[in-house]
């Protein structure tokens, strides 16, 4: 394993050369590869803007991190799914966060983030209130780190009601990516989700809350589509609520310019003391989710990869870093250093050519079987695009769709961490079974041969033969083995 | 004539501070303080407090 690439080795200090010798050793000439990994039907314009993008590129998500700081902790709506009340380290939820910052402390959190993880990419502002409605220090944050760092994207996550009344200004900070959640398109539904909204130094409930909302939503997406900033719509899957209804604000927001439409599944839990949580309204399952997702078709402009994180988090999706980025551990000045990340910027671009043959080779590989059945594969990774995380570290695994027709990310599945001090736990184990309902293979860098059986037991086979693969290949590779093998033997 | 903050329910949101017309409100230390000098409960510029209209905790910013 010695021509293995990570993501840690990429991102600790190191010289260009260094990161270009790694690459090198990996058997690819990859400089040579170069090959675009924009999907082809995507416009080019639009590829630029999402490329580095976590949460709009699926391929970007893999390299690139963000980062939230959390200075707009007002909110003018009260959602039945949000209480902010308790802030815990350990949750990771929207809405929920450790350490409130003013935008003079948030600017020296990102300069410090930026000269530390050159995966730096994406700032976005997502509360823990509403980023329009605290529009003062959401805009001062916003142009004080565009001036400290120029190539950081800017974006916002809001509600929608206050939006209409500061476009101009998101427009001219060059805010090219907003998100807004929406969750009805008929008021009457939005009465079950929303019990008031405040607007016009008034708070309405009932249905005219609903209205009022809904209409400025309607208008926020108008707004910013004439300006052609990028929208991704972002609703919250809440079953026997607004779970079929889904299917028709998919196709109204899509028919109103949004870019991406990503449906979260509802995070309900009596100890969060949210509304939904203290009446026993229950989120939809990983595979209610999944049905959801698949009714909404149109696979390039639905969201798989979300991980709905806190208004706070830093690093790579799926892994948060913000505990090290504590204010108590940020020194009293910061200067700027773009070395590191213009380094890291120019060997994610040869490695993405490299990763974007590699699934053409797989899409080849897996055409070549005539017929076998669409599967669901879990794949431990932390990042760079390849299966390289021990089965028992993992956190999360992204779950892959896998037919002769290609290799889709479907979405993740979080699992209580099975391996504690080397010693796995057998009730933890079933957890992580029942999380990973309707996954046949998990591939992953390393397993033992206890949780291994146990995954057997159940139906599930794993694997760690495809370790530092580049997830594609060993997915392919898995998958030829399995059903290539069982046609020669059925022939 | 004023409202106050229960201040251990408080989330500290900031929303009061944001929409009071009096600029009656503000941090001190950690927490948000109504000034009961300064507070009209917004009689002649709105029907109603606006910070117990905006505040999302129930009964957390109540008549002093």
């Amino acid at each position: 394993m010695a021509n293995l690439i990570t993501l840690e080795s990429l991102a600790a200090p190191a010289s260009t050369a260094d990161m270009r010798a790694k690459l090198e050793q990996s058997g690819c000439a990859s400089s040579s590869c170069g090959s675009s990994t924009r999907p082809a039907d995507m416009a080019p314009e639009i590829w630029d803007k999402v490329k580095d993008h976590p949460c709009y590129s699926e391929d970007a998500h893999h390299y690139f991190a963000r980062m939230h700081v959390a200075v707009a902790p007002a909110c003018n709506i009260q959602c039945n799914y949000c209480n902010r009340k308790y802030d815990c380290a350990n949750e990771s939820r929207p809405g929920v966060v450790s350490e409130r910052l003013t935008p003079e402390q948030a600017v020296r959190k990102v300069v410090a983030v930026a000269n530390t993880v050159p995966q730096l990419s994406v700032l976005g502002i997502a509360g823990p209130g509403d980023a329009c409605y605290d529009w003062r220090k959401t805009r001062a944050t916003f142009e004080e780190v565009a001036k400290r760092i120029p190539d950081i994207k800017l974006c916002l996550s809001t509600n929608g009601l206050a939006l209409p009344d500061y476009i101009d200004e998101i427009a001219s900070l060059n805010i090219d990516h907003v998100t807004v959640t929406i969750n009805m398109i008929d008021p009457e539904i939005g009465t079950r989700i929303y019990p008031w909204v405040f607007f016009r130094n008034k708070r309405w409930t009932g249905l005219d809350a609903s209205k009022i909302l809904h209409e400025r939503q309607m208008e926020s997406l108008d707004l910013l589509a004439a300006r052609k900033i990028l929208i991704k719509v972002n609703s919250v899957m809440i079953p026997g609520v607004n779970d079929e209804h889904l299917i028709e604000v998919s196709r109204v927001v899509k028919a109103k310019g949004a870019f991406l439409h990503n449906v979260m599944p509802l995070i309900s839990d009596p100890a969060h003391g949210t509304q939904f949580g203290l009446t026993g309204q229950r989120g939809p399952t990983a595979m209610e989710l999944k049905a959801l997702q698949d009714k909404l078709g149109d696979g390039a402009k639905l969201m798989r990869h979300c991980r709905q994180c806190r208004a706070d988090a830093v690093g790579l999706l799926g892994e948060d870093r913000g505990q090290e980025f504590t204010m108590d551990k940020l020194p009293e000045e910061v200067a700027f250093d773009p070395a590191r990340r213009d380094a890291y910027r120019a060997v994610v671009a040869e490695s993405r050519g490299e990763h974007a043959t590699t699934k053409a080779a797989a899409d080849a590989t897996l055409a070549a079987i005539e017929t076998a059945p669409t599967v669901l594969v879990a794949v431990a990774t932390k990042g760079g695009g390849r299966i390289n995380q021990h089965f028992g570290h993992a956190t999360e695994f992204q779950v892959f769709e896998v037919s002769p027709a290609g290799i889709t990310l479907i979405g993740h599945r979080k699992v209580e961490n099975y391996c504690q001090g080397g010693w796995g736990e057998d009730a933890t184990l079933d957890g992580l079974i029942a999380a990973l309902e309707g996954v046949s293979n998990v591939l992953c860098a390393r397993i033992g041969s206890c949780p291994k059986d146990t995954l057997a037991a159940a139906g599930i086979t794993a694997s760690d033969a495809h370790a530092y693969d580049w997830i594609e290949a060993g997915i392919a590779a898995w998958y030829a083995a399995a059903y290539q093998t069982e046609i020669r033997l059925t022939a | 004539m004023a409202y106050k903050i229960i201040v251990s329910q408080c989330t500290a949101c900031g929303a009061c501070e944001f929409e009071c017309p009096s600029a009656a409100i503000a941090m001190k230390r950690d927490a948000y303080i109504i000034d009961a000098a300064k507070c009209t409960e917004c009689e002649g510029s709105f029907d109603k407090p606006q910070c117990a209209s905006v505040c999302p905790v129930p009964k957390t910013c109540v008549p002093a």
